[in-house]
């Protein structure tokens, strides 16, 4: 604590009997609430969850949960410790009121607050067409119940599967598939799986554990459409090269969407890329001004990290959500001289086709690549990203003890190619390699018009469905 | 009795399969596959594997259900409680 006299006591007001309102009820939301709970806050603590749960895990829902190791409804997060909240669960926030500091909900509930902390995270991004994506046996996969929906459709054995996008959880959803005798085929409009988290050096390796594993791939090909039956049952998919893939179950894997739209017309800086915040966690009002009152965590934040040129990173992290929700609710509940910047080094996992795959730092960063140990052939290396001259980040597959040392090294800024010399022979060289990362202001989608022929009268206009 | 493990943390070294092999199993070399609420019956076995972990990966949440006929609770403590956290 700072000295007597240099603060008014608002603080210890707050501690005393202040009132707290948490938006978002899952691993953010909760881990956050313990922390102010630890720091000895003792006023009224109300936690909002859309969703009618409490707050779960959601790692397992695309592997133990998918391979029926697991039950969905079983996946409930441990408690570090007693919090004694409200939960106001099932029910969605529909607006803010800053001015008030109200929390207005969607059951016509208003809660007012002192702190406020959004932890509204994402949701699956869902198929753009509603009405094929209402077919039955079509998924998405992000909640309790897509997770128990989607187990018990592959459990009834489908001819086969379709998953649209090679992401990471479309990656663990076929992978589940093949573990358990599916037939599936894998949909995606990149050249690689993987290729906009690791690049193309990368996803050239997870496109071979693919296809080893049995799964169709198919890359450079977009879904235009899905074709149900007459009962409403999905049957087929339709792709941009012409071909059609029938198909019981599909899964719609397109990465997220920021929960945000209840914060429209607050004057909170809320859109599609979700709240920007300080490195404190304290959200942007519209005009770019720091608010006091009303702090981010987890997905749906995006905040400046020092280590990486102050850019404004928003990260889908496991443990973004634990550390950042830590460091929010120390934030609000301490004076702005003990107040601690969010510098978690970003680190991911994923479990598929048996690989572990770790990371750490911010791959997408980098533009070279150098397989720093082991082999891609092996499947077990480590390789590193360089950004101008650099250690940005790292992967490893089946390696993953070395990760913490690389983890120390972009902490460091290390040079890249980096100077330490490994035990290994290394079969794919000593060089760096181009990361071969889809260059943003390409797009990979879309549909494109191509005119041909010269004459007014021959001049033909070929509409393509995207690539 | 719930558990997490942060598989950040977690660098495959599978004494919680080896000590507690109906709640934890590697799957391939290095992955964890573990069942989040693990059978009370296996309380025991979980303690062991929640201090056996040699980078403190595993946060075990004890209910008062699992309480009931416990033998040794301050095995518990401090089990995995900075899983997870600041770094």
């Amino acid at each position: 604590m700072t000295a007597a006299g240099t603060h008014d006591g608002a603080l210890e007001r707050l501690k005393r009997e202040g009132r707290i309102v948490v938006v978002g009820a899952s691993l953010a939301g909760l881990r956050a609430a313990e922390t102010m709970r630890e720091k000895g806050f003792a006023g009224s603590l109300t936690l909002i969850g859309d969703e009618p749960y409490e707050p779960y895990d959601r790692p397992p829902l695309s592997k133990q949960v998918l391979l029926g190791n697991a039950v969905a409804d079983h996946t409930a997060l441990p408690r570090r410790r007693a919090i004694d909240a409200d939960w106001r669960l099932g029910v969605p926030a529909t607006g803010l009121d800053m001015a008030a500091r109200r929390v207005k909900l969607g059951n016509g509930d208003e809660v007012e607050y002192d702190r406020l902390l959004i932890a509204t995270g994402v949701r699956a991004r869902p198929w753009p067409n509603p009405e094929e994506g209402a077919l039955k046996g079509v998924f998405v996969l992000r909640t309790r119940d897509d997770a128990e929906g989607l187990q018990r459709a592959l459990a009834a054995g489908p001819r086969r599967v379709l998953v649209i996008g090679a992401g990471f959880t479309g990656s663990e959803i076929a992978s589940a598939c093949r573990e358990r005798g599916l037939d599936v085929t894998v949909a995606e409009r990149g050249d690689a799986p993987l290729v906009g988290a690791l690049g193309g050096v990368i996803g050239a390796v997870a496109a071979e554990m693919h296809r080893e594993n049995g799964v169709d791939l198919r890359t450079g090909v977009m879904v235009t459409s899905l074709e149900g039956d007459p009962s409403g049952r999905v049957r087929a998919a339709h792709l941009s090269d012409g071909s059609t893939i029938e198909a019981e179950v599909v899964v719609v894997s397109l990465g997220a969407q920021r929960n945000t739209e209840w914060l429209a017309g607050s004057g909170l800086g809320a859109g599609p890329r979700g709240i920007a915040c300080d490195a404190g966690c304290r959200a942007f009002d519209i005009r770019g001004i720091v608010t006091d009152d009303i702090y981010v965590a987890g997905d749906v934040a995006r905040s400046p990290h020092a280590l990486f040129g102050y850019q404004f990173l928003s990260l889908e992290h496991w443990g973004n959500a634990v550390a950042q929700a830590d460091t929010a609710a120390h934030n609000m509940l301490s004076e702005s001289a003990d107040r601690r910047p969010h510098l978690w080094v970003p680190a991911f996992w994923s479990s598929q086709f048996g690989v572990n795959i770790k990371s750490v730092g911010v791959p997408p960063m980098g533009t070279e690549i150098l397989i720093t140990q082991g082999s891609l052939a092996e499947r077990r290396f480590a390789a590193a990203y360089g950004y101008q001259g650099r250690l940005i980040a790292a992967v490893t597959f089946d390696n993953c003890r070395w990760l913490p040392f690389y983890e120390q090294q972009i902490e460091a800024t290390a040079p890249f190619p980096p100077e330490f010399s490994t035990v290994d022979r290394r079969p794919d060289g000593a060089k760096p390699l181009p990361a071969d990362f889809p260059d943003p202001s390409v797009p990979t989608h879309g549909p494109t018009i191509t005119l041909s022929g010269y004459s007014p009268a021959d001049r033909k206009m070929t509409f393509t469905p995207g690539r | 009795m719930r558990l997490v493990v942060d598989l950040n943390r977690c660098q495959g070294y599978a004494q919680c399969a080896f000590l507690a092999p109906d709640v934890f199993a590697m799957h391939g070399d290095e992955s964890l596959l573990y069942n989040p609420e693990a059978d009370p019956a296996q309380r025991e076995d979980v303690l062991r594997a929640v201090a056996a972990c040699p980078v403190q990966a595993i946060l075990l949440e004890i209910t008062d259900e699992d309480m009931a006929n416990m033998v040794t609770p301050d095995a518990v403590a401090g089990a995995g409680s900075r899983s997870g956290g600041a770094r």
